[in-house]
């Protein structure tokens, strides 16, 4: 019994998230392989073989693996899955994007985005926006996963020395190309790895006022984060918003400014360790999950707590 | 261009679900029901392509009970030109999903399919990217803009950390995201026009495929509950709380 265990990276160093999925498919059992797909990659691949644990580390460095296009990643994927038995991903949007079509291709479910193995063919995986917990036992011969990553500790970055081995780039079907992308600019952690998360919600009033969310987000070096309501309403972008259809977020301190706590926003980050809320509304639902609560004006507070930090 | 978008009938976003005591499902009795959110979405985008000249045809698909020819009804009144109910009370999951709309599309020949980048019960977002594995078409997923231009289509995708744009070649699959459109409500003229469209209705048999589940639920639970815990008076005892007792500052 074999996983492997795609990485998510940006041709540079590895994405965080990947060490979560190293956890699940240890916990899945057998030996783990790493497959670094893309372009100028090798970084990458050395620092997959670090990893304590990881046996070996395929890397596929080649032109239509550059930007993680669907169609040939899959294809890539597919021809090297014949002796593994577990294919993992972390449900980052490449993850989510790529599993489901080598599922496919292969004529196997999917197990998306679990929060637990339970064994080696049995996962738990939240359904309903987290409202309810399913554990599901796959029947097929492979099964293929994707991890959430905020319920898997990170594996060690260090202290592994995997053999790197270069795989045969499959054929590109030649059917998508990549053409740009916009991604925001931060000096802030991001959001799914950071230790701290800030979040305002539409009790922001403004995208202007979220000013005060990122002092205080800079001062305890935090990322920062928006409930759908602020991104809604104009705000800030899409990929600040942490939810059940944003960003699912477990840092071990997080702070909810002017959030209600919809049910959509709670399934985003109701698994972080201490949870913060300051609200005007002393009725809201985000004080039933928050271990701290203060009711009063965030244009008050937020200064005050910024400067006594 | 003929465009084929696929609805789910799900529990309405804004009903609180129950687990059912002896942990085989939710509650699912008396629950309301409506069209999964990004389905909406996708049939939206569809009739916009149409209203641009971009479309021709649109064919409204789900897979469920009888009663989904209701959301299919929902789908028409928003624009779209007929529908197809493959309809079953069993449970059908992605793959078998994928399955089905690719026999479909076999008989339809759509050149473009869109569908919501996941349904709000079992969260799988996997339809759209198996389809396109399927039928060996490119997939744009998490779409929140699509642009049709002549034998292609280029889709903004929303990704970790940003947007990105590709290139598809038609016929393709697009899976919508929720910045794409926001959708129209049905007129009471078009919920009238929409009785009259035509809704045909098959079996799964029908169509050749085995939508047999794969995935075995063995037990669906309620998550632990967290406890909410103390409301604090001032900022000073706020930083007190959280640098003498959770120690998660510094």
């Amino acid at each position: 019994m074999t996983s492997l265990v795609l990485a998510d990276h940006d041709n540079a160093s590895l994405k965080a998230a990947t060490l979560s999925a190293v956890t699940a498919a240890q916990q899945m059992g057998g030996d783990i392989h790493i497959l670094v797909a893309g372009q100028g990659c090798g970084a990458v691949a050395q620092a997959a073989s670090k990893i304590p644990g990881v046996a070996k580390v395929l890397i596929a460095d080649a032109a239509p693996y550059a930007h993680a296009l669907a169609e040939p990643l899959a294809a890539l994927i597919v021809s090297l899955a014949g002796p593994y038995s577990h294919l993992v991903a972390p449900a980052t949007s490449s993850g989510k994007n790529v599993m489901p079509r080598v599922a496919a291709l292969l004529d196997v479910a999917q197990i998306s985005d679990i929060s637990a193995v339970t064994s080696a063919d049995t996962f738990v995986r939240p359904i309903y926006a987290g409202n309810a917990l399913a554990t599901v036992q796959s029947k097929d011969a492979k099964k293929v996963v994707t991890v959430r990553g905020s319920t898997f500790d990170k594996a060690k970055a260090e202290g592994g020395s995997a053999a790197i081995e270069n795989a045969n780039p499959a054929a590109d079907p030649g059917i998508s190309s990549f053409v740009s992308q916009a991604l925001s600019k931060s000096e802030r952690p991001e959001l799914t790895s950071a230790r701290i998360v800030v979040s305002g919600g539409r009790g922001m009033g403004s995208g202007e006022n979220f000013k005060i969310i990122e002092a205080l987000a800079d001062t305890l070096g935090a990322g920062v984060g928006a409930s759908r309501a602020a991104v809604d309403a104009g705000y800030v972008p899409n990929d600040y918003q942490v939810g059940q259809t944003g960003k699912i977020v477990a840092p071990e301190l997080y702070i909810a400014v002017g959030i209600s706590g919809a049910i959509q926003h709670l399934a985003g980050m109701k698994d972080s360790k201490v949870i913060v809320a300051i609200n005007k509304d002393p009725e809201a639902p985000i004080f039933q999950v928050a271990d701290y609560g203060l009711v009063g004006d965030l244009f008050q507070i937020m200064p005050e707590l910024t400067k006594s930090i | 261009m003929k465009i084929l978008v696929a609805i789910k009938r799900v529990v309405d976003f804004n009903v609180k679900v129950r687990v059912k005591a002896d942990k085989t499902g939710v509650e699912l009795a008396n629950v309301k029901m409506s069209m999964n959110p990004f389905d909406e979405i996708a049939v939206e985008e569809a009739v916009r392509l149409k209203e641009a000249g971009k479309a021709t045809e649109i064919i409204i698909v789900s897979i469920g009970p009888a009663a989904a020819q209701e959301t299919i009804r929902t789908a028409l009144a928003m624009g779209g030109d007929r529908g197809i109910l493959v309809q079953t009370d069993a449970e059908v999951q992605p793959l078998a999903v994928a399955k089905v709309l690719k026999a479909l599309a076999a008989k339809e020949n759509p050149n473009l399919i869109v569908l919501g980048k996941q349904a709000i019960d079992d969260d799988s977002n996997q339809v759209g990217q198996m389809l396109a594995a399927l039928l060996g078409w490119p997939q744009g997923t998490f779409a929140s803009k699509v642009v049709v231009e002549g034998d292609g289509v280029a889709v903004t995708r929303e990704v970790d950390g940003g947007l990105e744009t590709i290139s598809l070649k038609l016929p393709a699959v697009v899976t919508t995201d929720l910045r794409l459109n926001e959708p129209r409500y049905a007129s009471l003229p078009n919920i009238m026009k929409a009785k009259k469209k035509t809704i045909d209705t098959m079996a799964p048999d029908a169509l050749g495929v085995d939508v047999a589940p794969r995935l075995a639920t063995l037990k669906v639970e309620e998550p632990p509950k967290r406890q909410g815990g103390v409301k604090v008076a001032d900022v000073a005892a706020l930083v007190d709380k959280l640098r003498n007792e959770a120690k998660v500052i510094g």
